[in-house]
């Protein structure tokens, strides 16, 4: 009976606790900066894509809901030619960001992306396709790639030697 | 003429008044259930959420009423009528002021335990017309639970009776000028409290419709506006309690400064939060356990009370 009492009494005391609900739409929860949100394709920092289109995000991709198709530019520069993310499909499960070897892919905090047509949640390249480097900000795949393309011959990129003559009897 | 104008003018009243109390009370629950769970509860439509209640009525008539096949079609149309039918009668004797009641009747107590009694058909009905096992379950425990609060509900009231002599509600209520009689009739007010709750079938002891095991009890078939009719009916029965708790302990409309029927309402608004708090705090016992609580404790609690209290006035 006094146990009935003190329950009765210490539910009456949550009168005047604070509420653990968050107002949504006004009150904005904090979220933190991996949260695996909306999905986004990112620019190195000289402002040039990122992606090389080698399709391992759409390997990786348990539902295949990323297709693309490469292709490649006047330098031997290979990017893709369209780029469509089905956001109807995308369980938010990142291991295209984990798959991607130059951090083009990379999810984001923002998770307000309802649609009222379903057509709508197909995200096309330029609706991916960001300004800026994300989270990582000086990452540049070609400047430390071995790989030669237009303006940037073999030996050039970052903490590279210049190549080594393999014929040649000077140490 | 003018004095029927008014007598019918009180009727519409108390008829609209303790109907738009018991659809408010769909929103006070949740609201309240929100506080004392640290969350907000319904507070989107309108302010503070108070049109809830209206998109709650649109929703529920505006849903399929469905009649099931295997059912007695005019009992399972009669019941949910039977619990509003009894709870709304009941109402007419209630005195909201000295000048304010549908009724000044002699008998206004007996009244009440009468119709609280015939309310029993309503779930027991229900549960018997639905032809299903877990309403059928849900009817039996009702009927068991009902009946047995209803003794000791009885027999608690019957040292208000002995003190005032009368009765009449208002009678009782005046004989309450000097002390209310829940100082005097502590024991008999804690067992009219318990069987109270059991009598309208609220938390905790909502056994015969005991979501957790029996679907919703008696209440299992019914859909629409016919369940709407129960629910209404159980917030109807947590509204009556609650007047009746003010009347016959709490002094009415007694009190001192602010008008009579503000006072009235202010003590029945803190019983119909206490019903809600119950609801909040405590977890629902097993059946028998309901069953010896009742027999073993509040019954010899109500005859003790009984006889102090008659043994007090005779030496007296």
């Amino acid at each position: 009976m006094l146990s009935i009492l003190r329950t009765l009494w210490t539910v009456l005391l949550h009168t005047f606790r604070k509420r653990a609900t968050v107002l949504y739409p006004e009150e904005k929860p904090s979220i933190p900066p991996r949260w695996r949100g909306r999905i986004i394709l990112s620019r190195g920092p000289d402002g040039a894509e990122r992606c090389v289109a080698c399709y391992l995000c759409a390997v990786a991709c348990p539902v295949d809901c990323i297709s693309l198709q490469a292709t490649e530019d006047e330098h031997g520069r290979r990017y893709p030619e369209f780029f469509r993310i089905n956001f109807s499909r995308c369980i938010f499960c990142g291991f295209c960001e984990e798959a991607c070897p130059t951090y083009a892919i990379q999810l984001t905090p923002d998770f307000e992306m309802c649609e009222y047509n379903r057509q709508s949640l197909v995200y096309e390249k330029e609706d991916l396709l960001i300004s800026g480097p994300g989270k990582y900000h000086d990452y540049d795949f070609y400047r430390v790639a071995g790989l030669a393309i237009g303006g940037k011959d073999k030996g050039q990129a970052e903490n590279e030697e210049p190549p080594v003559d393999v014929r040649g009897l000077m140490p | 003429m003018k004095e029927i104008i008014m007598s019918l003018l009180t009727v519409f009243g108390v008829l609209i008044a303790a109907t738009t109390i018991a659809a408010g009370l769909i929103w006070l629950e949740r609201r309240l259930l929100g506080l004392w769970q640290d969350r907000y509860g319904p507070n989107r439509v309108g302010p503070f959420g108070l049109l809830q209640v209206l998109a709650d009525m649109i929703k529920i008539f505006s849903k399929e009423d469905w009649i099931p096949p295997f059912a007695d079609k005019p009992v399972f149309i009669i019941a949910p009528a039977v619990i509003m039918f009894t709870v709304l009668m009941t109402f007419a004797v209630i005195p909201f002021t000295r000048a304010v009641h549908v009724v000044d009747m002699n008998i206004g107590l007996l009244f009440f335990l009468g119709m609280s009694s015939l309310g029993v058909y309503s779930v027991t009905l229900a549960g018997w017309a639905s032809d299903s096992k877990y309403s059928l379950l849900g009817g039996l425990r009702a009927a068991a639970q009902m009946l047995s609060y209803e003794v000791y509900m009885g027999l608690s009231l019957m040292g208000v009776v002995m003190l005032s002599g009368s009765f009449n509600l208002r009678e009782i209520v005046e004989a309450q000028k000097g002390l209310w009689f829940c100082i005097p009739q502590f024991l008999g007010f804690a067992v009219f409290l318990i069987a109270g709750v059991a009598e309208t079938h609220r938390l905790p002891f909502d056994l015969p419709e005991a979501e957790s095991e029996l679907v919703a009890g008696f209440h299992s078939e019914y859909s629409g506006m016919k369940f709407g009719m129960f629910f209404v009916g159980e917030y109807l029965g947590i509204t009556l309690i609650s007047a009746m708790i003010a009347t016959l302990f709490f002094g009415g409309w007694l009190g001192p400064v602010l008008p009579p029927i503000i006072w009235f309402l202010i003590k029945m608004f803190v019983f119909i939060c206490f019903f809600i708090l119950l609801r909040a705090a405590l977890p629902r016992p097993r059946y028998d356990q309901l069953m010896s609580y009742g027999w073993k404790v509040l019954f010899p609690l109500s005859l003790l009370n009984l006889v102090v209290t008659g043994g007090i006035l005779l030496a007296r």
